[in-house]
């Protein structure tokens, strides 16, 4: 489902960030990318959305992220971004979850019907008429889900789903995640997290791919997180 | 909580107000936007010494405040900043147009003193107007009555897109303004020796944000053009009220209302 094939990025001439990266997400895989602070986890999201240009190739469904492939492509793939509040950008819940499917020509009605059966999936339906200021960060968090969930995206990036949660709004959004059956791709620091949604880990390091395996393998390998300045999950130590 | 979070508050009330619902709320928000350039167009076509005839119009103003369920003062609230400015138009009448022109209680009363005052009605009657319509209309709802008006998307965008911005930027300006006065005990408000690096960090940070935000809604398919909120078509009942709002604004244009229920008064 998504490929990425030698691809390099920099945001300043000298300094890449991605270094010839390459991998391969099959779908209806769940993988978590880790990786220390700088390594690349977020613009490998936004790359592989067509955010930012890059060198190399970079395919969705066998379509190479361009110009004329982006639209298609974006309706594909469904990212949650880190920060909700820069997520939800409407005043409430419903017209931000209505945003996407309307822009993609969806009628209102079948619109509203998307919204409320992705806010039913994830048991929030109360919070559909909510505005967006007045939600909890846990609230909030479910809610930028369930916005990307009313789009019926093929695939789901999130990028550090679980930061800044309370611990039972962590275990919300975690069981959330397992329960998505889609393909997923979630980058995080929180590796306990990763351990309980993935079954295969990228981890980059350098804007290079560090290793590539099993979530089980990768994440218990106490030498080679420490060498890429990572922690054993807190559970393993 | 600081001026910044303030605002931001107000404006949320602002789309909380607009969220409301009465008979007004309910109303095609074409009809209201119509209406409300009328009664615009009526209250500055006065003269400047008909501040009686005025009167009407503030009466027909404070009933649709009613009928809206939102308190006059409300609006004079939130205003507050705009208000004195509105106010200060027409401060140099009484100095520049110095003819006697009625007594009040033995007191004579320049024409200069009855254009300010004209002046000031009409500005505030404008401001209650125009407050009464974002009070009752959502931003979005407006911009899709505006868009059948064919007012270009682009603008209409422009001017939605404006509404969110300054959101944003108040945002970032209550948390960079908290995070100074922690470091800077005793001190009221930003120093002036800061300005220049608190301006410039506020304009990288809320760049920044923008910039997340757009990407977002680039995610979810944004091309030009905000879906905006599935406007009612206009029906029955906002022709009627129209069509009664224009008939009353003409009656009150073109008959002298306040000299005649004056005249019934004293006969």
């Amino acid at each position: 489902m998504i490929e990425f094939d030698n691809v390099s990025f920099a945001y300043e001439p000298g300094r890449p960030v991605l270094r010839k990266l390459s991998f391969r997400i099959g779908d209806g895989e769940a993988v978590g990318l880790i990786g220390a602070n700088g390594a690349g986890k977020s613009t490998v999201m936004k790359v592989l959305l067509g955010l930012l240009p890059c060198e190399g190739r970079v395919l969705v469904d066998g379509a190479a992220v361009k110009w004329d492939t982006l639209r298609e492509i974006r309706r594909k793939l469904g990212f949650v971004l880190q920060n909700s509040d820069h997520q939800m950008f409407m005043p409430t819940v419903l017209e931000d979850m209505t945003f996407g499917p309307l822009n993609y020509g969806a009628t209102r009605a079948e619109a509203e019907a998307r919204a409320d059966a992705a806010l039913a999936r994830l048991g929030i339906s109360e919070l559909k008429r909510r505005h967006n200021h007045k939600l909890s960060g846990g609230e909030k968090r479910m809610a930028a889900i369930a916005t990307i969930l009313a789009m019926e995206p093929e695939a789901i990036l999130m990028d550090e789903p679980t930061a800044a949660l309370d611990p039972r709004n962590r275990r919300l959004v975690i069981n959330v995640i397992r329960s998505l059956t889609q393909t997923k791709l979630v980058a995080s620091h929180d590796l306990d997290m990763i351990l309980d949604t993935c079954s295969r880990v990228l981890l980059l390091s350098g804007g290079t791919l560090a290793a590539d395996g099993a979530a089980e393998t990768v994440l218990r390998d106490r030498a080679l997180l420490e060498a890429h300045r990572m922690e054993l999950p807190l559970r393993l130590q | 909580m600081n001026k910044a979070e303030q605002a931001l508050r107000e404006l949320h009330e602002m789309d909380a107000l607009a969220a409301g619902d009465s008979p007004l709320h309910r109303l095609c928000p074409l009809a209201k936007f119509l209406f409300t350039a009328a009664y615009i167009a009526a209250v500055v076509s006065f003269g400047r010494y008909d501040l009686a005839r005025l009167a009407p119009l503030l009466l027909m103003a404070a009933l649709l405040y009613q009928l809206a369920g939102i308190p006059v003062g409300k609006c004079f609230h939130k205003l507050r900043f705009v208000l004195p400015l509105v106010l200060a138009v027409g401060l140099f009448n009484p100095l520049l147009d110095r003819a006697p022109m009625l007594t009040l209680g033995g007191v004579v009363i320049s024409g200069g003193v009855v254009s300010m005052l004209t002046m000031m009605a009409k500005g505030t009657l404008c401001l209650m107007a125009s407050f009464l319509l974002m009070a009752t209309t959502r931003v979005d709802a407006l911009c899709a009555g505006l868009r059948r008006l064919r007012v270009p998307g682009f603008l209409l965008s422009l001017l939605l897109l404006t509404y969110r911005y300054v959101g944003v930027m108040t945002e970032e300006v209550a948390v960079m303004t908290d995070a100074y006065a922690l470091r800077a005990p005793g001190q009221r408000g930003v120093a002036f020796r800061a300005w220049g690096s608190f301006l410039g960090q506020l304009l990288l940070r809320s760049m920044d944000r923008a910039e997340e935000l757009y990407a977002a809604m680039l995610l979810r398919g944004y091309r030009e053009e905000f879906p905006y909120a599935e406007a009612a078509p206009c029906a029955a009942r906002d022709a009627a009220f129209l069509s009664v709002g224009a008939a009353l604004l003409l009656l009150l244009r073109f008959v002298n209302v306040s000299a005649l229920l004056g005249g019934l008064l004293m006969r």
